[in-house]
């Protein structure tokens, strides 16, 4: 019943092309967008540095973080490293890294 | 050496089997030796809108499993000299279509053939993909309304990350919308996506408008690819989309409202 109402008061009916226009805009910048924030090479990016930093501290895929924005004209890589702990960290690193990848 | 083109789309239903038909005779018209390949494995169909259906002995994935070879397998069209139809196999699986094997068979249809049209299937499994992979020139068949234009954007996407020319950091696949099943004047009233709302969208350049016509249908009934039905607006603006395609500056028709003369509003046509 609300529709109907709505419907019958609302000022000049929008066409729907252009309703079609504006909600395909936004769907396929938002597509657009998901899909050229994650480049082909970001996960294996990710394993290498992953491979890199476990040299040093042993850590897990879980640990790292890569984030890949686009603000204006430039692109921003967002990397972040969770270390563990001092205590496991004294201890040695793991064998082959320990978790699986 | 040959042109590969591929007419995609992602959805179904939008044209893209009538458009590979169109355009492989077209270009052959114009004396390219031409073949149009059906990627759409278990759905054959273009051997129907091309009107050799009952011809069809070997198909591509007999020629994949080397049971049979090319000249086997090629279908030369009755009517128009340099066409060839290479058709879809109707019963095997879809994963006979391997990329060792379509490389093979695309390699070897290079030494005889201009242009290589290559007609996707619908969706974004392997036979699209495969449609697609080795792909130059891709004709991106899109209708005015909202899911065929989401899914030619997302199809965009796939030609720009998973095509060789992609993979390989070559040139990207040259693209070209084709904008079917357009009526303009539902555009007009503002109840159809335009020309211009759909480029806008897409942002690539338009090949071609087919504006809806009963014509279609009327000939792939008989099997007669539209464009040899050139006093039709569909087979004109197919006419018009091919030679658009080999370099000629057309301005665009059928994309405003036709006025009808007397004659023919009282007979019909179009």
């Amino acid at each position: 019943m609300m529709g109907l109402f709505e419907n019958f008061f609302r000022a000049p009916p929008r066409k729907s092309a252009a309703l079609a226009k504006e909600r395909l805009q936004i769907i396929v910048a938002h597509e657009r967008g998901s899909r050229r924030s994650s480049p082909d090479y970001l996960p294996t990016l990710k394993k290498e540095l992953l491979e890199v930093v476990r040299k040093y501290v042993p850590i897990d895929q879980s640990q790292i973080k890569v984030h890949l924005d686009r603000e204006g004209g430039y692109e921003i890589l967002e990397l972040n490293i969770t270390l563990p702990d001092e205590e496991q960290r004294l201890s040695p690193p793991r064998q082959n890294g320990g978790a699986g990848v | 050496m040959a042109t590969v083109i591929v007419v995609t789309s992602g959805k179904g239903g939008v044209g893209k089997t009538t458009t590979s038909a169109s355009f492989a005779t077209g270009l052959a018209q114009r004396g390219y030796r031409t073949v149009v390949i059906d990627f759409d494995v278990g759905l054959r169909n273009l051997d129907l809108i091309m009107g050799c259906e009952r011809r069809v002995v070997y198909d591509f994935v007999n020629v994949i499993n080397n049971e049979a070879n090319l000249n086997q397998s090629l279908i030369r069209d009755k009517r128009v000299e340099n066409l060839y139809i290479l058709p879809a196999s109707q019963t095997r699986d879809k994963d006979a279509l391997t990329k060792e094997g379509v490389e093979r068979i695309l390699t070897e249809l290079k030494q005889g053939f201009d242009y290589i049209v290559c007609d996707s299937p619908a969706g974004i499994e392997r036979g699209a993909l495969m449609a697609l992979y080795f792909a130059d020139e891709a004709l991106v068949v899109t209708n005015p309304e909202v899911s065929s234009v989401r899914d030619s954007d997302r199809i965009l996407g796939i030609l720009a990350s998973r095509s060789r020319r992609a993979e390989q950091g070559e040139n990207p696949v040259k693209e070209h919308l084709v904008l079917a099943r357009y009526a303009p004047e539902r555009a007009d009233r503002g109840d159809m996506l335009s020309v211009d709302d759909v480029l806008e969208i897409l942002g690539i350049p338009l090949l071609g408008v087919i504006p809806e016509s009963s014509t279609v249908l009327q000939s792939s009934n008989a099997g007669v690819p539209v464009i040899l039905e050139d006093s039709s607006e569909a087979g004109a603006a197919y006419n018009d989309l091919v030679d658009r395609f080999l370099g000629k500056a057309l301005p665009h028709r059928f994309t405003s409202i036709q006025k009808k003369g007397f004659l023919k509003r009282l007979f019909g046509g179009g």
